[in-house]
């Protein structure tokens, strides 16, 4: 993919600063609006009913109880909705969708195939009537039998879920390849070959626990019909096009039917980038009359949304002597969970290619079992991956007597070397992050106790580009709204109008940015992948480009001169100023051309819809130390340190938010989260109480170090910075815990009895029960 | 159905009354009868603070107190802490050190760290984060967060010398 | 949550009364960190929710040379901000401030923890090894009944359904005694006990010896566990490791785990005797500072 580069530095007059966000006020206060702070007049409260078993055919639903309870306006259940026009849908840079998977997942139609599947859902004057109604809704269930395992899903005679399925292409296709998985397959040279040239050979196996977003706000709807047939939806969700493209096709309503506003979003990681209630809220809604809000307990949130998925892998590695990588072997069996697309692409692609291998194998497996259908989270897939390669990576340097980060810089992919899919690799960093590591204090500090070791390791992720789009209007007091349609998971608002001023040469403080509805901007692509302050905010650029323009025409009105003799300093000086070429004291302000656009036209704005192909790449490495109690196997993270390169922190104190945020979900999932199925294969850790996130007690302080090179796809130099950070953690935890107490952990979580049982397996003591 | 109790209690300062059924907690109450949706639910059994609220001036999950139980007592909200032109040196915090992303466990953060302050002016790192361990935070990974908590600490501090 | 009832009495005969009225479709509300939670998955489905809080007995903390009366609704945070409560019990202390988190200490009693009954109740195995008495309430008047006989299987106690839990009654430490719980949890906070031990020691004037000792263990049977071997084989053993691993040995013994999504059964097994231990050594060196 040969492009010309995009990136212009200069003298950042905004970029690199860290200003209050406006939006924070209302958050601070209590006044930002979140999916549940919706109320309506004459509201009614919805409520799912949802299987109770993980694989079941639906015989019978009779819905004739919940329809007499006093206070209950409507039921619905599968067979409600309508048959889907389009089965599969494109999703972007080359993957695609099925909307059947979709839309039985909302809820289903003939078979359950997780703990918690919808199966119907009642309307009623207050959600306690609506809980009542729902447990009046009676189904009778064939039982089947389940299967909740990766290893046992692949085998022969395995339990089948579905009879036909339409193989995931999550960012790339898989192949069907065996009846509850697709696979995907990537090689380069000749493992075999590669092998015999090792002279080190490090073969393991991993499991790792299925676990989740874990975002504090839960998932809420309310859909409300019009009188002319036209559905809004208030939610809060990723990509309000996204929602809005799935109603259509769930409900079979035209695009332009349906309006979208999203709310303020209380946590999404990828979690939120799709319907799960809301196709029931629209429909109760259309039954009743009445808006329907809909809201998901935080089971629910954990049985039935979309997790991330648990994995089994096998990982074979060789080197030479002196720590050159020659063959890797990989076979990768990831969740997809009830319906096909988990993160097996984003995952084998990220596994290795950080590295220069010149053999490889990846065998991997999108793998259907009985548990919710796997979603995206920060970084899909490559932190499973990155977990059982870097351990790997980790214990082969050991072998060779190599420093951990020597090894790793011995091998690093850098610019101009070839990604595994053949892509040549842009300037991104690897080297100068991995010495960045190797020279900080924390990489040589003592540790100061017995029982204590420090851990590296080292992470790649690709990030996306995909459509955005923005809209800027220069108002007459020279002031700019700006609005795009990208949801702000984390103050993007802000970063967008700081690329806006820096684009168009104006102070920060006189940009209203906004996240518009579906019916109030072009379509814009969700909130993922770590693009919004990348392809949004080139977006923003280009628009603002066309402003300074369309300005530059108004000042050559003005002065009655040609269009080519007006200048603007923006990328010289940084603010707007437009100057004679041949009269350096004719000069305007910004503001000075605003206030007198009616008289030369009207008002200037100026729209673009940008589907950039820049992205970039992120990098990072994190550097962990851990004090293991080797009489309970619990894992004190003591210190941790998190780099990353970012091509240009725009808001530095927003990317190092980011790297504390993703390092601490990935000590969560490298310590205590994980899925717990009792032998019913329902899901018994379905509370916060025993789904156990980092609370503030359990991590330290995260440092960060920011690097940047800049991406030149990018005219700021930006790559994007979210998902990466929650990539390395749980292999740093490892490789550290290996140095407190020299177990290899190839677990997930490590938890304290699972620490037990490698210590004990260490000291020749007999397995016991597996533990959670 | 239970018939609705008539509450008073006196809210933020002011003297304020709603109805409930008994089965509705005092974070329903707030929300959805009297539509103060400034404390948010995150778990709705007691697992991740983002429902904290003071009652009489303790620090409460106000999912796990019922409406009803409010009767004659005092409850101070994220609504009562300060305004956009008068901010809370807690707020002010937040705001300037990035203590928030999203900002949905924000509220809960803040009512939990004035307790906290009122409680123990100065505290040091570990103590703020083992009386915060109660609040959970999915985006911020706390750093920043318990800076804004030490930083309003050190500003309330000052102001009261 | 299913529809219920409420009432808050002011006395204790109305609250037996309304109890008694019931007919066992009633519960009691204290701090509702538990009750409420139970109801709200339906877990507890009482008709009746009657509120003690505006009880005098129940809220009742007192001090006296016989020892602490912890009324049932008194919480864990009006318990352990108490000075002297704080100075003389210690152990109770730790328990109050592991119960959940600081939030849920602002509503959650002593009380209430011994009658969820749950057997990683964090303060039942002090009030064990504390010696503590349940003072009962019902229509026939008052009972005490030993902590350690106050839950009879997970979930449920001693209480007859017209019957009330009005206090808990500490003993007065005794010269030269000390007390430690310990518990362990994946996480630094927040999480049930996967184990946890309650230990009180009486060394002698010398602090060489014990006296006496009293081993209680949570999450690692049905019911907290008094280990009441564990604790009387260390009457006149010397103050050393010996003594503190026997007597770890001992209380592992009796524990009966079982494996479930907190932990396994060879887990527990290990930590009880792990954390046997550590109370023990947590409970000495109080003593010996007493």
């Amino acid at each position: 993919m040969n492009m010309e580069p995009e990136y212009k530095p200069r003298k950042w007059r905004v970029l690199g600063t860290t200003p209050v966000r406006r939006d924070g006020i209302d958050k601070v206060t209590g006044q930002a609006k979140f999916g549940d702070d919706v109320h309506l007049p004459d509201m009614l409260h919805g409520k799912v009913v949802r299987s109770p078993h993980p694989h079941a055919r639906i015989k019978r639903i009779d819905i004739s109880k919940a329809m007499a309870l006093p206070g209950v306006k409507a039921v619905i259940t599968g067979a409600d909705f309508p048959p889907l026009n389009q089965a599969v849908v494109a999703a972007g840079e080359g993957g695609s969708v099925s909307m059947q998977d979709i839309a039985d997942n909302c809820i289903a139609k003939h078979t359950v195939f997780y703990d918690g599947h919808a199966v119907a859902a009642v309307a009623a004057e207050n959600p306690h009537v609506a809980e009542e109604a729902a447990a009046l809704v009676e189904v009778e269930y064939e039982i089947l039998p389940f299967i909740q395992d990766v290893r046992e899903a692949v085998k022969d005679g395995a339990v089948v879920l579905h009879d036909d399925y339409v193989p995931g292409a999550f960012l790339f296709p898989t192949q069907k390849a065996l009846p509850n998985a697709g696979r995907l397959q990537l090689a380069a040279g000749d493992v075999e070959q590669g092998f015999k040239e090792a002279d080190i050979v490090v073969e393991r196996e991993f499991t790792t626990a299925t676990v989740h977003q874990g975002y504090i706000e839960s998932h809420i709807t309310t859909c409300r019909w019009d009188s002319d047939q036209h559905l809004t939806v208030w939610t809060s969700t990723q990509g309000a096009f996204a929602i809005r493209d799935f109603l259509a096709s769930i409900l079979n309503l035209q695009l332009s039917q349906i309006r979208v506003i999203p709310m303020e979003i209380g946590g999404g990681f990828g979690g939120k980038d799709v319907v799960y209630l809301d196709p029931l809220a629209a429909m109760l809604a259309k039954k009743t009359g009445r808006p329907v809000k809909m809201a998901m307990t935080r089971a629910e949130v954990l049985k039935a949304t979309g997790p991330s998925s648990g994995t089994y892998c096998r990982v074979k590695i060789g080197c030479k002597k002196d720590g050159t990588l020659v063959a890797a072997d990989l076979y990768l069996l990831f969740e997809a969970g009830a319906y096909p697309g988990g993160p097996i692409a984003p995952g084998a692609l990220c596994a290795l290619t950080r590295y220069n291998i010149p053999n490889v194998v990846i065998d991997g497996y999108d793998v259907m079992l009985n548990k919710p259908k796997i979603k995206p989270y920060r970084a899909p897939g490559a932190t499973q991956a990155n977990f059982v390669v870097e351990t790997v990576i980790d214990e082969l340097a050991e072998k060779c007597g190599l420093d951990a980060i020597d090894f790793r810089l011995k091998n690093a992919t850098v610019a101009g070397d070839r990604l595994i899919i053949g892509m040549p690799v842009p300037p991104i960093g690897t080297v100068e992050m991995l010495q960045a590591v190797k020279k900080h204090p924390h990489y040589t500090a003592p540790l100061g106790g017995p029982n204590r070791g420090r851990g590296v390791a080292y992470a790649f992720w690709f990030g996306a580009g995909l459509t955005s789009s923005c809209e800027i209007h220069v108002n007459a007091d020279g002031t700019i709204n700006l609005a795009t349609g990208s949801a702000d998971l984390s103050g993007t608002r802000m970063t967008l109008a700081m690329q806006a001023a820096e684009a168009l040469g104006v102070p920060l403080d006189d940009i209203s940015s906004s996240v518009s509805d579906t019916d109030s901007i072009g379509y814009t692509f969700q909130s993922v992948g770590s693009r919004t302050t990348f392809a949004t905010g080139y977006a923003i650029i280009k628009a603002a480009e066309k402003v300074i323009e369309q300005m530059k025409q108004r000042v050559a009105m003005i002065w009655e001169t040609d269009v080519a003799n007006v200048d603007c300093t923006v990328e010289s000086a940084g603010v707007a100023d437009f100057v004679d070429r041949n009269d350096p004291h004719r000069r305007l302000h910004f503001k000075q051309v605003a206030a007198r656009m009616d008289e030369t036209g009207g008002p200037v704005s100026a729209d673009y819809t940008a589907n950039p192909h820049g992205v970039g790449f992120q990098i990072a490495a994190n550097i962990c130390d851990v004090e293991v109690d080797p009489e309970t196997g619990k894992v004190q993270v003591l210190r941790f340190t998190a780099f990353q390169d970012v091509g240009k922190a725009v808001h530095p104190d927003y990317v190092a938010g980011q790297m504390q945020g993703g390092a601490v979900q990935g000590l969560g999932w490298a310590l205590s989260e994980g899925y717990w199925y009792n032998k019913d294969g329902r899901l018994a850790n379905s509370s916060l109480l025993d789904y156990r996130m980092p609370t503030s007690l359990d991590v330290p302080m995260i440092d960060t170090v920011i690097l940047e090179t800049p991406n030149l796809g990018h005219p700021y130099g930006i790559r994007g910075a979210g998902e990466v950070p929650i990539v390395p953690p749980p292999a740093a935890v490892a490789n550290a815990i290996y140095r407190a107490v020299g177990v290899r952990m190839t677990t997930l979580p490590m938890s304290p009895g699972a620490v037990l049982e490698a210590l004990w397996a260490k000291e020749g003591k007999p397995a016991s029960v597996k533990v959670a | 159905m239970a018939k609705k109790t008539h509450v008073e209690t006196t809210l933020n300062g002011e003297p304020r009354e709603f109805l409930a059924e008994p089965r509705q907690s005092l974070l329903e109450s707030l929300r959805d009868v009297m539509f103060l949706t400034g404390t948010k639910e995150g778990c709705n059994d007691g697992n991740c603070g983002a429902c904290s609220v003071l009652l009489d001036g303790v620090l409460v999950n106000s999912c796990c107190v019922l409406g009803v139980e409010a009767q004659g007592r005092s409850i101070e909200t994220v609504e009562g802490l300060g305004t956009a032109d008068n901010l809370h040196p807690l707020q002010q915090a937040f705001l300037e050190e990035t203590g928030m992303q999203c900002g949905i466990c924000t509220p809960g953060f803040l009512m939990a760290a004035k307790a906290l302050l009122q409680k123990n002016p100065n505290p040091s790192e570990d103590e703020a984060r083992l009386w915060l361990a109660g609040n959970l935070c999915r985006c911020t990974g706390y750093d920043k967060l318990i800076r804004a908590v030490l930083k309003a600490g050190q500003v309330m501090a000052k102001e009261a010398a | 949550m299913h529809s219920f009832s409420y009432a808050a009495p002011t006395s204790l005969g109305e609250a037996v009364t309304l109890l008694a009225g019931a007919r066992g479709n009633a519960r009691v509300l204290a701090g509702g960190t538990d009750l409420i939670v139970n109801m709200r998955v339906g877990r507890r489905k009482p008709e009746l929710v009657v509120d003690g809080k505006r009880i005098p007995e129940l809220n009742e903390l007192s001090l006296t040379a016989a020892g602490l009366t912890l009324g049932a609704a008194v919480s864990c945070r009006r318990a352990y901000e108490h000075a002297e409560v704080a100075k003389r019990y210690p152990a109770l202390v730790d328990s109050m401030s592991l119960i959940g988190s600081v939030h849920i200490q602002g509503r959650a009693t002593v009380g209430g923890n011994l009658c969820n009954a749950a057997p990683s109740g964090d303060a039942i195995p002090t009030l064990i090894a504390l010696g503590a008495q349940a003072r009962v309430l019902g229509p026939n008047g008052t009972r005490e009944v030993p902590v350690e006989e106050f839950c009879v299987a997970p979930g449920k106690t001693c209480l007859a359904d017209d019957e009330l839990l009005v206090s808990v009654h500490i003993p007065a430490p005794v010269a030269n005694s000390g007390a430690h719980y310990l518990r362990f949890i994946p996480r630094n906070e927040m999480d049930i006990a996967i184990a946890g031990a309650g230990v009180s020691v009486v060394l002698d004037a010398a602090k060489q010896n014990f006296v006496s000792a009293r081993i209680a263990l949570a999450s690692v049977g049905p019911t907290p566990i008094f280990a009441r071997e564990a604790g009387a084989l260390l009457a006149g053993k010397p103050i050393n490791e010996d003594s503190i691993q026997l007597a770890a040995d001992s209380a592992q013994a009796v524990a009966k785990p079982i494996t479930d999504m907190r932990g396994t059964i060879e887990q527990r097994k290990h930590l009880v005797k792990v954390l046997t231990a550590r109370a023990l050594r947590g409970a000495i060196e109080r003593a010996k500072g007493a």
